[in-house]
């Protein structure tokens, strides 16, 4: 072992003061069937020389049985574990390896890359701070690659490492790294992952992968297990907002009583100030307490025993929350699923659901949609399928005190375990969007708080004195229909109609859009919903000044649009369908989009390989491949006078 | 390093408390299997930091082969005393009343009766829902798969390709009657991590862990200590003293001791860092075939 020399130059006691003060990185490889994962595992363990002879041994004995490498011993099978998989030659379940070096105890969650075993990759994920995702150099980002890359950025993991495999085999290519660079690079943009680091190496003949080797001049950047060490996740943690859920109440005696628990994020200091969720009573932490000792601060991750200056019923279940930040308490959630079982989800039907130490009971009421793991598109659904993955909506009987999985790892997660067999089925990621009607809920709520109130009293400038100013009762119309199906033209046209009238009014439509105030948002499915979002808000705060906005937007999902305006308030808004048939619109294709989708050059566009949902109940529906334009503006006008928007 | 950041075996130790604790919190009748080996100490350990400044709140448990190494007990029986243990001890009556031995019966045998049925038997009676065990994934590669929480049905066995997903620490701790989990809060922990953890804690271990003069002899290439009169000896069979120490402890006929000069924690965690053998080597169950310890798991050995 490697030891030997660190030992020889350090003396057992300086190695036993530094390994003390290691950090640990937990990370997840993935890969299809024949990318070389185990291959890459195999040479880090045995570059790093953390294989033992007698492990080797055996190894080269199983290499004469179930090799593939001929005379060379067959690295992969250092790793592959059970029996029926080395028969069948492939990795079948999540195995965990471990090795340290100098700087670093690593965790490897080592995952199958098999079609059907979404569930796998989702478990190894769920821990990991950073995903090694394999590409063969032969062949490039395949759906799997997207499969892979997309699970790992749904369960939270913020850093990548594209490992381009097989070098070896496209004669060291540079060319070749940088195409397959630049094809991942398009297709990660919509992930959302924060950093994402390259490596061209061949775990074979063991380059870049713990030494650098000759083979690849051209690549400036670090061998694999130099990135693995030096790659900074300390900043992942959440240490601003305080979450502590209470595992057990500690009552040795008479005298004490204690809660137990792990800090998921926050620092806890004694003498804070706390509330506990749900009864949302108050108090002071007067110890932290554990086995070696009080301490005056105790940080996320640290399990600890906390009592309180008061007595305040608090038992396994409940959250300890700082007073001014606390995570919505709410019985109804949106979440990603992943579906573990055979038994597929089943709206309507309980489940338990287990999220920190809390239990409760719950039902998915609604699938959203299901995502198209493979080429990240929605698409509609009733249920979700083993190794599905769906956005749902989940209704508890007790209220979670749920945080978006996004901020919050620990506080945004959750199972659902069947009741009758017990399995876990499902695992879910708490999305921030509120449903339509929680937000109109929530701004309700906030009127009667008297925030609404508040702001008004600010503003020394009433809508009836605007109204009176400008002569208008301002509204926003909301224009939506697949592209090239007449939104923009439709809504220019009545902004000049309107002008004319002497109104107030303000056109957004896509291209506006982007060129500012969504300059920064692509086009995911999380990307479209954000600039839809903005134009509402944006709608919105025009109202305030009496101002009227059309806005001229896809807006494909029903749901979304029900958001928009639920923000917008019901009652000054009017949905729009411009209804043309996509063979319509795609004729009118003057600019190549559907053109370039069809192509594939492009992806995600609405009609073409995402799903447009027609308006359930539009204010008004024209027309618009067989209805002049002209009678549509008309129409649109008829609408506003007799909602009393126009004389 | 930052200020907010826990070194590694802080970080392990934390998650094992964690563990520990949901455990206490959602079974009826929890366990915990005791060895008396370095990876039960620190196990105790753990479950003293998880409960304190409570007592620890469930039974500890040893399936005792009747052939282990005197000192063990010994030690075993300090333990007990200085933790305040709530202790219980089991062993196989019919592998007594058949008085059952790895010499006349063979090793499989005998691990079968006194080690596999002897805790299936302690289980049954005590109707555990949930027993630790100190097994770690990096001692063996068909551990490297095992759960955290290990699903066991009402026979105690162990079904590789029906195990449930085990996502971020929510552990599902649901089982129906007569079934069982079987708990392994080591999981992430290596060889390694135990020794540093031991030196860090100054945790007691059991002597023989420690290099000194033992009579021993020479079996199949193995050196087994003459720990008292059972062993039979060969003829021609003379027991000699050398310095040696045993880097994993069971029962003593079937356990293989190393010579070594190693007789304070940091020289044992030296030579285990300069050794070029893994721990498991010295264990003359798991010798028999590659695939030998997921077999034994099926049947339900720890």
């Amino acid at each position: 072992m490697s030891y030997s020399r660190q030992l020889d130059e350090q003396g057992i006691d300086t190695y036993l003061q530094r390994y003390g003060n290691r950090e640990m990185l937990r990370l997840l490889t993935c890969g299809s069937v024949d990318d070389g994962k185990s291959t890459l595992i195999g040479r880090l363990l045995y570059d790093s020389q953390m294989v033992f002879d007698d492990v080797l041994r055996a190894t080269k004995k199983a290499s004469e049985k179930f090799g593939t490498t001929g005379e060379e011993v067959d690295l992969a099978l250092l790793v592959d574990g059970l029996q029926a998989e080395r028969e069948q030659g492939i990795t079948i379940d999540v195995a965990y390896r471990y090795f340290a070096t100098e700087r670093r105890k690593f965790i490897i969650a080592d995952t199958p890359g098999h079609v059907q075993y979404t569930r796998n990759m989702a478990t190894g994920a769920s821990n990991c701070d950073l995903a090694v995702i394999l590409i063969d150099a032969r062949h490039g980002v395949l759906e799997q690659t997207r499969r892979h890359s997309f699970i790992c950025s749904l369960l939270g993991i913020q850093h990548f490492v594209i490992a381009v495999n097989k070098m070896d085999l496209v004669g060291y290519s540079e060319a070749r790294f940088q195409e397959i660079r630049e094809a991942y690079s398009e297709f990660a943009a919509r992930l959302g992952v924060r950093d994402i680091h390259f490596i061209p190496l061949s775990a074979l003949k063991g380059e870049n992968v713990v030494h650098r080797g000759a083979s690849m001049p051209w690549f400036q950047g670090s061998p694999l297990l130099d990135h693995l060490e030096t790659v900074h996740v300390a900043s992942d943690k959440n240490f601003v907002d305080l979450r502590f859920p209470v595992q057990n109440v500690v009552r040795p005696n008479l005298d004490f009583r204690g809660f137990a628990g792990t800090l998921a994020s926050g620092v806890l200091r004694t003498g804070d100030r706390i509330s506990t969720l749900p009864s949302g009573k108050q108090s002071r932490v007067k110890s932290i307490v554990t086995f070696d000792g009080e301490l005056a601060e105790a940080f996320a991750g640290m399990a600890i025993t906390v009592t309180l200056t008061d007595e305040i019923d608090i038992s396994r279940g409940d959250m300890i929350v700082a007073p001014n930040n606390a995570p919505p308490l709410e019985n109804s959630v949106e979440a990603m699923l992943v579906w573990f079982s055979e038994t597929p989800l089943q709206t309507g039907k309980q489940y338990l659901v287990k999220h920190t130490t809390a239990t409760t009971s719950g039902v998915v009421d609604e699938v959203r949609y299901r995502i198209n793991v493979g080429d990240l598109h929605r698409e509609p659904a009733q249920g979700l399928q083993m190794n599905e993955v769906g956005r749902i909506r989940l209704e508890c009987t007790r209220p979670l005190a749920a945080d978006a999985y996004a901020k919050n790892r620990a506080t945004g997660a959750f199972i659902l375990i069947d009741r009758l067999t017990n399995a876990t089925v499902g695992a879910g990621m708490i999305v921030e969007r509120k449903t339509a009607a929680d937000a109109t809920q929530r701004r309700q709520a906030a009127a009667d708080a008297g925030r609404f109130v508040r702001m008004q009293a600010k503003r020394r400038i009433t809508p009836e004195a605007r109204k009176a100013r400008l002569g208008q009762e301002p509204f926003v119309l909301w224009i939506t229909g697949l592209p090239r199906s007449g939104k923009t033209s439709l809504a220019y046209a009545l902004e000049e109609k309107l002008f004319e009238a002497q109104r107030h009014v303000q056109v957004l439509d896509g291209e506006l859009l982007r060129l500012g105030l969504s300059r920064d948002l692509g086009f995911s499915g999380a990307d479209r919903w954000e600039n839809q979002r903005r134009a509402a808000e944006l709608a919105r705060l025009n109202l305030g000044s009496g101002i009227s906005t059309i806005v001229a937007l896809v807006s494909p999902l029903e749901f979304e649009r029900q958001q928009v305006r639920a923000i917008v308030g019901a009652d000054r808004f009017l949905e729009v369908f411009c209804d043309a048939p996509l063979a319509v619109c795609e004729a009118r294709d003057h600019d190549g989009l559907y053109a370039r989708a069809r192509a594939g050059e492009i992806q995600n566009v609405t009609g073409v390989d995402a799903p447009y949902e027609p308006p359930q109940r539009p204010e008004l529906t024209l027309d618009t491949a067989n209805t002049p334009a002209a009678d549509n503006i008309d129409k649109v006008l008829q609408l506003l006078r007799s909602r009393h928007l126009l004389p | 390093m930052n200020h907010y950041a826990l070194t590694h075996l802080q970080q392990l130790e934390q998650e094992s408390i964690h563990i520990m604790r949901e455990v206490a919190a959602e079974f009826a009748r929890p366990v915990m299997l005791y060895s008396i080996g370095k990876d039960s100490g620190v196990m105790l350990r753990l479950a003293q930091k998880a409960f304190a400044p409570a007592r620890i709140p469930f039974k500890v448990l040893h399936v005792n082969t009747t052939w282990k190494f005197r000192e063990m007990i010994t030690f075993r029986d300090r333990m007990v005393k200085d933790l305040d243990l709530d202790f219980e001890e089991w062993i196989n009556p019919e592998g007594v009343a058949n008085n059952i031995n790895p010499f006349d019966h063979g090793t499989q045998r005998y691990t079968h009766v006194m080690k596999t049925e002897g805790l299936k038997q302690a289980l049954n009676k005590g109707q555990y829902d949930a027993a630790f065990g100190g097994a770690r994934r990096d001692e063996e590669k068909s551990r490297a798969k095992e759960r955290v929480f290990s699903f066991r049905d009402k026979f105690h066995q162990w079904d590789p390709k029906n195990q449930r997903p085990e996502l971020w620490n929510l552990f599902n701790c649901r089982v129906a009657k007569g079934e069982s989990i079987r708990v392994f809060p080591l999981s992430n922990w290596t060889e390694l991590d135990v020794w540093l953890y031991i030196h860090h804690e100054n945790l007691p271990v059991v002597p023989l862990y420690f290099a000194k003069e033992r009579p021993i002899v020479y079996r199949n290439g193995a050196m087994i200590m003459v720990d008292d009169d059972r062993l039979p000896l060969q003829p021609g069979e003379q027991p000699e003293m050398k310095r040696v120490r045993f880097r994993t402890l069971g029962c003593y006929p079937l356990t293989g001791a190393i010579e070594s000069g190693a007789d304070t924690l940091p020289k044992i965690i030296e030579e285990m860092l300069r050794s070029r053998d893994s721990e498991r080597q010295g264990r003359v169950i798991d010798y028999d075939e590659s695939g030998s310890m997921e077999d034994k798991k099926r049947e339900g050995y720890f």
